[in-house]
Protein backbone atom coordinates (compact mmCIF):
# COMPACT_ATOMS: atom_id res chain seq x y z
CA UNK A 1 0.00 0.00 0.00
CA UNK A 2 2.78 3.04 0.96
CA UNK A 3 4.22 1.59 -2.07
CA UNK A 4 1.69 2.64 -4.10
CA UNK A 5 1.58 5.95 -2.49
CA UNK A 6 5.10 6.93 -3.06
CA UNK A 7 4.80 5.96 -5.98
CA UNK A 8 1.95 8.10 -7.15
CA UNK A 9 3.27 11.13 -4.88
CA UNK A 10 6.35 10.65 -7.91
CA UNK A 11 4.12 10.99 -10.77
CA UNK A 12 5.62 7.99 -11.96
CA UNK A 13 3.30 5.03 -12.22
CA UNK A 14 4.91 1.21 -11.92
CA UNK A 15 2.71 -2.14 -12.25
CA UNK A 16 4.11 -5.23 -13.05
CA UNK A 17 1.83 -7.91 -14.27
CA UNK A 18 3.17 -11.66 -13.28
CA UNK A 19 1.96 -14.77 -11.43
CA UNK A 20 3.41 -15.81 -8.09
CA UNK A 21 5.46 -18.17 -9.69
CA UNK A 22 6.78 -16.99 -13.20
CA UNK A 23 10.43 -17.20 -13.49
CA UNK A 24 10.23 -14.26 -15.49
CA UNK A 25 8.39 -11.87 -13.88
CA UNK A 26 10.91 -12.54 -10.79
CA UNK A 27 13.54 -11.39 -12.83
CA UNK A 28 11.59 -8.08 -13.39
CA UNK A 29 10.77 -8.10 -9.39
CA UNK A 30 14.63 -8.34 -8.74
CA UNK A 31 15.87 -5.69 -11.14
CA UNK A 32 12.82 -3.29 -9.73
CA UNK A 33 14.26 -4.03 -5.88
CA UNK A 34 17.70 -3.81 -6.97
CA UNK A 35 17.16 -0.39 -8.34
CA UNK A 36 14.48 0.44 -5.39
CA UNK A 37 12.07 1.56 -7.54
CA UNK A 38 8.62 1.53 -6.00
CA UNK A 39 6.17 -0.77 -7.86
CA UNK A 40 2.73 -1.89 -7.70
CA UNK A 41 1.92 -6.28 -8.36
CA UNK A 42 -0.76 -7.70 -9.91
CA UNK A 43 -0.84 -11.44 -9.87
CA UNK A 44 -2.70 -13.22 -13.15
CA UNK A 45 -4.34 -16.27 -12.84
CA UNK A 46 -2.92 -17.68 -16.19
CA UNK A 47 -6.17 -19.97 -16.39
CA UNK A 48 -8.44 -16.70 -16.52
CA UNK A 49 -5.89 -13.92 -17.66
CA UNK A 50 -7.68 -10.17 -17.10
CA UNK A 51 -8.60 -8.02 -19.76
CA UNK A 52 -6.08 -5.46 -18.69
CA UNK A 53 -2.95 -8.26 -19.42
CA UNK A 54 -4.39 -8.99 -22.73
CA UNK A 55 -4.87 -5.33 -23.69
CA UNK A 56 -1.66 -4.77 -22.72
CA UNK A 57 0.21 -7.52 -24.66
CA UNK A 58 -2.05 -8.55 -27.23
CA UNK A 59 0.94 -9.94 -29.23
CA UNK A 60 1.91 -13.21 -26.91
CA UNK A 61 -0.71 -12.85 -23.98
CA UNK A 62 1.86 -13.60 -21.47
CA UNK A 63 3.51 -12.15 -18.34
CA UNK A 64 5.60 -10.58 -17.52
CA UNK A 65 4.37 -7.09 -18.67
CA UNK A 66 5.77 -3.57 -16.92
CA UNK A 67 3.45 -0.48 -17.49
CA UNK A 68 5.22 2.80 -16.73
CA UNK A 69 3.22 5.66 -16.83
CA UNK A 70 0.93 3.72 -18.68
CA UNK A 71 2.54 2.54 -21.49
CA UNK A 72 3.39 -1.45 -21.47
CA UNK A 73 6.15 -3.33 -22.07
CA UNK A 74 6.77 -7.25 -22.76
CA UNK A 75 9.82 -9.47 -22.75
CA UNK A 76 11.14 -10.21 -19.52
CA UNK A 77 14.84 -9.30 -21.21
CA UNK A 78 13.41 -6.26 -23.07
CA UNK A 79 11.83 -4.86 -19.82
CA UNK A 80 14.89 -4.88 -18.16
CA UNK A 81 16.65 -3.34 -20.67
CA UNK A 82 14.59 -0.62 -20.27
CA UNK A 83 14.35 -0.73 -16.68
CA UNK A 84 18.00 -0.06 -16.42
CA UNK A 85 17.74 2.56 -19.32
CA UNK A 86 15.20 5.11 -17.22
CA UNK A 87 16.06 4.27 -14.11
CA UNK A 88 20.21 4.92 -13.62
CA UNK A 89 21.23 4.27 -10.25
CA UNK A 90 22.36 0.40 -9.44
CA UNK A 91 22.92 -0.26 -13.51
CA UNK A 92 22.73 -3.47 -14.65
CA UNK A 93 24.35 -3.23 -17.70
CA UNK A 94 27.83 -1.94 -17.82
CA UNK A 95 29.37 1.13 -20.04
CA UNK A 96 31.82 -0.43 -21.90
CA UNK A 97 29.86 -1.92 -25.43
CA UNK A 98 31.94 -5.03 -26.02
CA UNK A 99 30.73 -6.11 -22.14
CA UNK A 100 27.35 -5.04 -22.64
CA UNK A 101 27.64 -7.42 -25.51
CA UNK A 102 28.39 -10.35 -23.42
CA UNK A 103 25.77 -10.20 -20.89
CA UNK A 104 23.37 -9.88 -23.40
CA UNK A 105 24.69 -13.04 -25.22
CA UNK A 106 24.78 -15.39 -22.21
CA UNK A 107 21.15 -13.55 -21.46
CA UNK A 108 20.03 -14.90 -24.49
CA UNK A 109 22.08 -17.85 -24.62
CA UNK A 110 19.98 -18.90 -20.85
CA UNK A 111 16.68 -17.93 -22.45
CA UNK A 112 17.32 -19.76 -25.88
CA UNK A 113 19.40 -22.90 -25.11
CA UNK A 114 20.31 -23.31 -21.56
CA UNK A 115 16.63 -23.09 -20.51
CA UNK A 116 15.12 -25.08 -23.21
CA UNK A 117 17.57 -28.05 -22.73
CA UNK A 118 16.72 -28.36 -19.03
CA UNK A 119 12.82 -27.95 -19.42
CA UNK A 120 13.69 -31.06 -22.06
CA UNK A 121 15.03 -32.87 -19.37
CA UNK A 122 11.91 -32.04 -16.76
CA UNK A 123 9.22 -31.88 -19.49
CA UNK A 124 10.14 -34.92 -21.58
CA UNK A 125 10.97 -38.90 -21.60
CA UNK A 126 12.92 -41.97 -23.27
CA UNK A 127 15.24 -40.60 -25.98
CA UNK A 128 13.92 -36.96 -25.94
CA UNK A 129 14.84 -36.54 -22.60
CA UNK A 130 18.39 -38.18 -23.06
CA UNK A 131 19.32 -35.55 -25.73
CA UNK A 132 17.86 -32.45 -23.49
CA UNK A 133 20.09 -34.08 -20.70
CA UNK A 134 23.21 -34.10 -22.84
CA UNK A 135 22.16 -30.81 -24.50
CA UNK A 136 22.13 -29.57 -20.58
CA UNK A 137 25.39 -30.89 -19.64
CA UNK A 138 26.70 -29.39 -22.53
CA UNK A 139 25.24 -25.73 -21.78
CA UNK A 140 26.05 -25.76 -18.59
CA UNK A 141 29.74 -26.36 -19.49
CA UNK A 142 29.96 -23.09 -21.23
CA UNK A 143 28.23 -21.41 -18.55
CA UNK A 144 30.44 -22.68 -15.92
CA UNK A 145 33.58 -21.41 -18.41
CA UNK A 146 31.91 -18.28 -18.64
CA UNK A 147 32.08 -17.68 -14.71
CA UNK A 148 36.13 -18.14 -14.61
CA UNK A 149 37.56 -15.31 -12.65
CA UNK A 150 34.11 -13.71 -11.77
CA UNK A 151 32.01 -13.49 -8.34
CA UNK A 152 29.02 -12.98 -10.81
CA UNK A 153 28.06 -13.06 -14.62
CA UNK A 154 28.70 -9.07 -14.06
CA UNK A 155 32.09 -9.06 -12.44
CA UNK A 156 32.25 -7.88 -8.77
CA UNK A 157 27.82 -6.98 -9.08
CA UNK A 158 24.77 -8.55 -9.93
CA UNK A 159 24.01 -7.28 -13.75
CA UNK A 160 21.64 -8.44 -16.54
CA UNK A 161 22.99 -12.09 -17.19
CA UNK A 162 22.99 -12.91 -13.40
CA UNK A 163 19.48 -11.81 -13.46
CA UNK A 164 18.60 -13.83 -16.11
CA UNK A 165 20.21 -16.91 -15.10
CA UNK A 166 18.99 -16.60 -11.14
CA UNK A 167 15.89 -19.01 -11.69
CA UNK A 168 18.87 -21.64 -11.54
CA UNK A 169 19.27 -20.32 -8.09
CA UNK A 170 15.50 -20.96 -6.78
CA UNK A 171 14.14 -23.34 -9.37
CA UNK A 172 16.80 -25.81 -10.45
CA UNK A 173 16.50 -27.11 -6.51
CA UNK A 174 13.46 -27.63 -7.57
CA UNK A 175 13.31 -29.63 -10.46
CA UNK A 176 16.36 -31.80 -9.05
CA UNK A 177 13.95 -32.80 -6.15
CA UNK A 178 11.22 -33.25 -8.10
CA UNK A 179 12.70 -35.31 -10.97
CA UNK A 180 15.07 -36.93 -8.75
CA UNK A 181 17.61 -36.17 -10.77
CA UNK A 182 20.45 -33.93 -9.75
CA UNK A 183 21.75 -31.64 -12.87
CA UNK A 184 24.38 -28.95 -11.20
CA UNK A 185 26.77 -31.15 -9.07
CA UNK A 186 30.42 -31.52 -8.14
CA UNK A 187 31.63 -30.95 -11.94
CA UNK A 188 30.29 -27.03 -11.60
CA UNK A 189 31.95 -26.09 -9.24
CA UNK A 190 31.86 -22.03 -10.26
CA UNK A 191 28.02 -22.73 -11.09
CA UNK A 192 27.35 -24.30 -7.48
CA UNK A 193 29.38 -20.69 -5.68
CA UNK A 194 27.57 -18.76 -7.81
CA UNK A 195 24.24 -19.99 -7.19
CA UNK A 196 25.13 -19.50 -2.83
CA UNK A 197 26.31 -16.13 -3.59
CA UNK A 198 23.24 -15.17 -5.57
CA UNK A 199 20.77 -16.00 -3.50
CA UNK A 200 22.64 -14.60 -0.51
CA UNK A 201 22.36 -11.57 -2.06
CA UNK A 202 20.16 -9.75 0.57
CA UNK A 203 17.53 -8.04 -2.60
CA UNK A 204 17.68 -11.42 -4.15
CA UNK A 205 17.31 -13.80 -0.56
CA UNK A 206 13.54 -13.43 0.19
CA UNK A 207 12.16 -11.80 -3.06
CA UNK A 208 10.94 -15.29 -4.72
CA UNK A 209 8.39 -17.45 -3.96
CA UNK A 210 8.38 -20.31 -1.35
CA UNK A 211 10.12 -23.01 -2.30
CA UNK A 212 7.86 -25.40 -0.49
CA UNK A 213 4.87 -24.00 -2.89
CA UNK A 214 7.18 -24.40 -5.82
CA UNK A 215 8.28 -27.93 -5.57
CA UNK A 216 4.12 -28.85 -5.19
CA UNK A 217 3.26 -26.84 -8.45
CA UNK A 218 5.94 -28.79 -10.17
CA UNK A 219 5.19 -31.97 -8.68
CA UNK A 220 1.85 -31.54 -10.24
CA UNK A 221 2.87 -30.88 -13.45
CA UNK A 222 5.68 -32.90 -13.80
CA UNK A 223 2.73 -35.70 -12.91
CA UNK A 224 1.15 -34.35 -16.21
CA UNK A 225 3.93 -35.03 -18.40
CA UNK A 226 4.87 -38.47 -16.76
CA UNK A 227 2.07 -39.86 -15.95
CA UNK A 228 2.12 -43.35 -13.81
CA UNK A 229 1.45 -45.98 -16.51
CA UNK B 1 43.70 4.49 -34.01
CA UNK B 2 42.78 2.11 -36.70
CA UNK B 3 40.02 -0.08 -36.46
CA UNK B 4 40.10 -3.04 -37.25
CA UNK B 5 36.42 -4.70 -38.30
CA UNK B 6 35.53 -8.36 -39.74
CA UNK B 7 32.34 -9.74 -40.19
CA UNK B 8 32.37 -13.71 -40.75
CA UNK B 9 29.12 -14.63 -42.64
CA UNK B 10 27.89 -16.87 -45.22
CA UNK B 11 26.20 -15.23 -48.81
CA UNK B 12 22.63 -16.14 -48.47
CA UNK B 13 22.56 -15.66 -44.71
CA UNK B 14 19.68 -12.95 -44.02
CA UNK B 15 21.45 -12.89 -40.14
CA UNK B 16 25.14 -12.09 -41.61
CA UNK B 17 23.62 -9.95 -44.37
CA UNK B 18 22.08 -8.19 -41.23
CA UNK B 19 25.47 -7.07 -39.92
CA UNK B 20 26.50 -6.09 -43.28
CA UNK B 21 23.86 -3.66 -43.56
CA UNK B 22 24.08 -1.64 -40.44
CA UNK B 23 27.70 -1.25 -41.05
CA UNK B 24 27.14 0.10 -44.37
CA UNK B 25 24.44 2.10 -42.63
CA UNK B 26 26.86 3.61 -40.53
CA UNK B 27 29.80 3.64 -43.11
CA UNK B 28 32.23 1.55 -41.28
CA UNK B 29 34.78 -0.24 -43.14
CA UNK B 30 34.95 -4.31 -43.10
CA UNK B 31 36.84 -6.96 -43.98
CA UNK B 32 34.14 -9.87 -44.83
CA UNK B 33 34.67 -13.47 -44.76
CA UNK B 34 32.82 -16.01 -46.31
CA UNK B 35 32.14 -19.19 -44.73
CA UNK B 36 31.01 -22.52 -45.79
CA UNK B 37 28.30 -23.15 -43.22
CA UNK B 38 26.95 -26.16 -44.45
CA UNK B 39 30.30 -27.88 -45.65
CA UNK B 40 33.52 -26.91 -44.19
CA UNK B 41 33.01 -23.82 -41.05
CA UNK B 42 36.31 -21.98 -40.63
CA UNK B 43 38.79 -23.36 -37.73
CA UNK B 44 38.24 -19.53 -36.62
CA UNK B 45 34.52 -19.22 -36.82
CA UNK B 46 34.57 -22.09 -34.39
CA UNK B 47 37.12 -20.25 -31.99
CA UNK B 48 35.24 -17.08 -32.05
CA UNK B 49 31.66 -18.37 -31.58
CA UNK B 50 32.20 -21.90 -29.88
CA UNK B 51 29.10 -21.57 -28.45
CA UNK B 52 26.72 -21.62 -31.30
CA UNK B 53 29.37 -22.40 -34.08
CA UNK B 54 27.27 -19.90 -36.41
CA UNK B 55 27.51 -16.91 -38.53
CA UNK B 56 27.40 -14.18 -38.50
CA UNK B 57 30.07 -13.54 -36.47
CA UNK B 58 31.52 -9.68 -35.71
CA UNK B 59 34.78 -9.22 -34.85
CA UNK B 60 36.45 -5.96 -33.46
CA UNK B 61 39.72 -5.01 -32.93
CA UNK B 62 40.78 -8.91 -32.68
CA UNK B 63 37.52 -9.06 -29.65
CA UNK B 64 34.64 -11.06 -31.40
CA UNK B 65 30.59 -10.40 -30.70
CA UNK B 66 28.00 -13.46 -32.09
CA UNK B 67 24.45 -13.38 -32.26
CA UNK B 68 23.21 -10.99 -34.92
CA UNK B 69 21.03 -8.81 -32.41
CA UNK B 70 23.29 -8.20 -29.88
CA UNK B 71 26.06 -7.29 -32.99
CA UNK B 72 23.07 -4.51 -33.85
CA UNK B 73 23.16 -3.35 -30.54
CA UNK B 74 27.19 -3.30 -30.11
CA UNK B 75 27.26 -1.31 -33.66
CA UNK B 76 24.94 1.13 -32.67
CA UNK B 77 26.88 1.91 -29.78
CA UNK B 78 30.08 2.00 -31.06
CA UNK B 79 29.81 4.14 -33.99
CA UNK B 80 26.98 7.32 -33.18
CA UNK B 81 26.50 7.83 -36.91
CA UNK B 82 22.96 7.13 -38.55
CA UNK B 83 21.38 5.74 -35.69
CA UNK B 84 19.62 2.58 -36.13
CA UNK B 85 17.51 2.73 -32.55
CA UNK B 86 15.68 5.76 -31.40
CA UNK B 87 16.73 7.86 -28.31
CA UNK B 88 13.64 7.62 -26.30
CA UNK B 89 13.52 4.25 -23.71
CA UNK B 90 10.57 3.31 -24.48
CA UNK B 91 10.67 3.64 -28.34
CA UNK B 92 13.91 1.40 -27.70
CA UNK B 93 12.17 -0.92 -25.99
CA UNK B 94 9.18 -1.16 -28.62
CA UNK B 95 12.10 -1.76 -31.21
CA UNK B 96 13.60 -4.19 -29.52
CA UNK B 97 10.27 -6.31 -28.97
CA UNK B 98 9.52 -6.24 -32.37
CA UNK B 99 13.06 -7.66 -33.40
CA UNK B 100 12.45 -10.04 -30.75
CA UNK B 101 9.35 -10.98 -32.29
CA UNK B 102 10.63 -11.81 -35.97
CA UNK B 103 13.05 -13.68 -34.26
CA UNK B 104 11.34 -15.75 -32.03
CA UNK B 105 7.90 -15.90 -33.81
CA UNK B 106 7.46 -14.69 -37.32
CA UNK B 107 10.60 -15.86 -39.43
CA UNK B 108 10.75 -19.38 -37.56
CA UNK B 109 6.98 -19.73 -38.50
CA UNK B 110 7.61 -18.15 -42.11
CA UNK B 111 10.37 -20.70 -42.43
CA UNK B 112 8.06 -23.80 -41.71
CA UNK B 113 5.35 -22.20 -43.67
CA UNK B 114 7.76 -21.92 -46.94
CA UNK B 115 8.88 -25.71 -46.21
CA UNK B 116 5.93 -27.74 -44.70
CA UNK B 117 4.97 -31.07 -46.09
CA UNK B 118 1.31 -31.09 -47.55
CA UNK B 119 -0.44 -32.23 -44.62
CA UNK B 120 1.22 -29.38 -42.38
CA UNK B 121 1.12 -26.85 -44.03
CA UNK B 122 -2.72 -24.86 -43.81
CA UNK B 123 -1.78 -24.52 -39.87
CA UNK B 124 1.34 -23.82 -41.11
CA UNK B 125 0.53 -20.81 -43.17
CA UNK B 126 -1.99 -19.84 -40.74
CA UNK B 127 0.72 -19.18 -38.00
CA UNK B 128 2.73 -17.32 -40.80
CA UNK B 129 -0.01 -14.97 -41.71
CA UNK B 130 -0.51 -14.42 -37.81
CA UNK B 131 2.49 -13.05 -37.44
CA UNK B 132 2.39 -10.68 -40.99
CA UNK B 133 -0.70 -9.40 -39.79
CA UNK B 134 0.87 -8.39 -36.45
CA UNK B 135 3.70 -7.12 -38.45
CA UNK B 136 1.31 -4.99 -40.48
CA UNK B 137 -0.11 -3.56 -37.52
CA UNK B 138 3.35 -2.58 -36.07
CA UNK B 139 3.99 -1.15 -39.29
CA UNK B 140 1.11 1.77 -38.73
CA UNK B 141 1.43 2.83 -42.13
CA UNK B 142 4.76 4.47 -41.38
CA UNK B 143 7.39 4.61 -44.51
CA UNK B 144 9.34 2.12 -42.37
CA UNK B 145 9.65 0.47 -39.16
CA UNK B 146 12.33 3.14 -37.37
CA UNK B 147 9.67 5.85 -38.73
CA UNK B 148 11.40 8.14 -41.52
CA UNK B 149 14.60 5.98 -41.82
CA UNK B 150 15.80 2.37 -41.95
CA UNK B 151 16.13 0.91 -38.41
CA UNK B 152 16.91 -2.13 -36.15
CA UNK B 153 13.58 -3.82 -36.79
CA UNK B 154 13.68 -3.03 -40.44
CA UNK B 155 17.43 -4.24 -40.44
CA UNK B 156 16.23 -7.33 -38.31
CA UNK B 157 13.02 -8.11 -40.80
CA UNK B 158 15.40 -8.07 -44.40
CA UNK B 159 14.08 -11.74 -44.45
CA UNK B 160 10.60 -10.81 -44.97
CA UNK B 161 11.99 -7.98 -48.02
CA UNK B 162 13.85 -9.79 -49.64
CA UNK B 163 14.44 -14.31 -49.01
CA UNK B 164 10.53 -14.34 -48.58
CA UNK B 165 9.20 -13.18 -52.24
CA UNK B 166 12.13 -15.93 -53.50
CA UNK B 167 10.74 -18.71 -51.16
CA UNK B 168 7.65 -17.83 -52.24
CA UNK B 169 8.80 -18.12 -56.20
CA UNK B 170 10.37 -21.15 -55.21
CA UNK B 171 8.08 -22.88 -53.60
CA UNK B 172 4.77 -21.61 -55.48
CA UNK B 173 2.98 -20.72 -52.64
CA UNK B 174 2.14 -17.26 -51.50
CA UNK B 175 2.32 -16.14 -48.24
CA UNK B 176 2.72 -12.18 -48.17
CA UNK B 177 0.78 -10.67 -50.77
CA UNK B 178 -0.38 -6.69 -51.48
CA UNK B 179 -4.02 -7.44 -51.18
CA UNK B 180 -3.67 -9.32 -47.76
CA UNK B 181 -0.67 -6.83 -46.29
CA UNK B 182 -0.83 -3.74 -48.15
CA UNK B 183 1.48 -1.99 -45.91
CA UNK B 184 3.91 -4.62 -44.97
CA UNK B 185 4.44 -5.01 -48.89
CA UNK B 186 4.74 -1.98 -49.42
CA UNK B 187 7.56 -1.75 -46.83
CA UNK B 188 9.36 -4.61 -49.00
CA UNK B 189 9.67 -2.33 -51.62
CA UNK B 190 10.74 1.05 -50.07
CA UNK B 191 13.14 -1.01 -48.18
CA UNK B 192 14.57 -3.05 -51.14
CA UNK B 193 15.02 0.60 -52.69
CA UNK B 194 17.75 1.81 -50.22
CA UNK B 195 20.71 1.93 -52.34
CA UNK B 196 22.43 1.02 -49.68
CA UNK B 197 20.06 -1.77 -48.62
CA UNK B 198 19.79 -2.89 -52.44
CA UNK B 199 23.91 -3.62 -52.28
CA UNK B 200 23.91 -5.60 -49.23
CA UNK B 201 21.37 -8.00 -50.69
CA UNK B 202 22.28 -11.36 -52.01
CA UNK B 203 21.57 -11.77 -55.88
CA UNK B 204 17.92 -12.69 -56.01
CA UNK B 205 19.25 -15.32 -59.35
CA UNK B 206 21.74 -16.76 -56.61
CA UNK B 207 19.27 -17.41 -54.01
CA UNK B 208 16.48 -18.87 -56.42
CA UNK B 209 18.58 -21.48 -57.68
CA UNK B 210 19.81 -22.35 -54.08
CA UNK B 211 16.24 -22.78 -53.68
CA UNK B 212 14.90 -24.39 -56.03
CA UNK B 213 17.64 -26.66 -55.57
CA UNK B 214 16.69 -27.81 -51.84
CA UNK B 215 13.09 -28.53 -53.30
CA UNK B 216 14.42 -30.67 -56.04
CA UNK B 217 16.87 -32.53 -53.49
CA UNK B 218 13.80 -33.13 -51.76
CA UNK B 219 16.25 -32.38 -48.63
CA UNK B 220 14.58 -31.31 -45.18
CA UNK B 221 14.12 -27.70 -44.53
CA UNK B 222 18.16 -26.92 -44.13
CA UNK B 223 19.06 -26.57 -40.48
CA UNK B 224 19.89 -23.06 -39.83
CA UNK B 225 23.48 -22.69 -39.79
CA UNK B 226 23.71 -19.38 -39.34
CA UNK B 227 21.76 -16.83 -36.59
Amino acid sequence: MVEVEIAKSMAEEVKLFKTWSTPFGLRVVWALKLKGIPYEAIDEDLSNKSALLLQYNPVYKKVPVLVHNGKPISESLVILEYIDETWKQNPLLPQDPLEKARERFWAKFNDEKLLQSIWGVFAKEGKEREEAMAASMENLKFVEEELKGKKFFGGEKIGLADITFGWLANLICVFEEVTGLKMIDERFPLLLAWIQEFSQHPIIKDAGPPHDKLVIKYQALYEKFHPAK
Amino acid sequence: MSEEVKVFGAWGSPFSRRVELALRLKGVQYEYIEEDIFNNKSPLLLKYNPVHKKVPVLLHNGKPIAESLVILEYIEETWKSNPILPEDPYDKAMARFWAKFLDDKCLPALWKAGWSPENEREKAVEEACECLKTLEGALNGKRFFGGATVGLVDIAANFIAHWLGIIQEATGHELLSAEKFPHLFKWTDEFVSCSIVKESLPPRDKLLAFFKDRIAGAMDAPTEASK
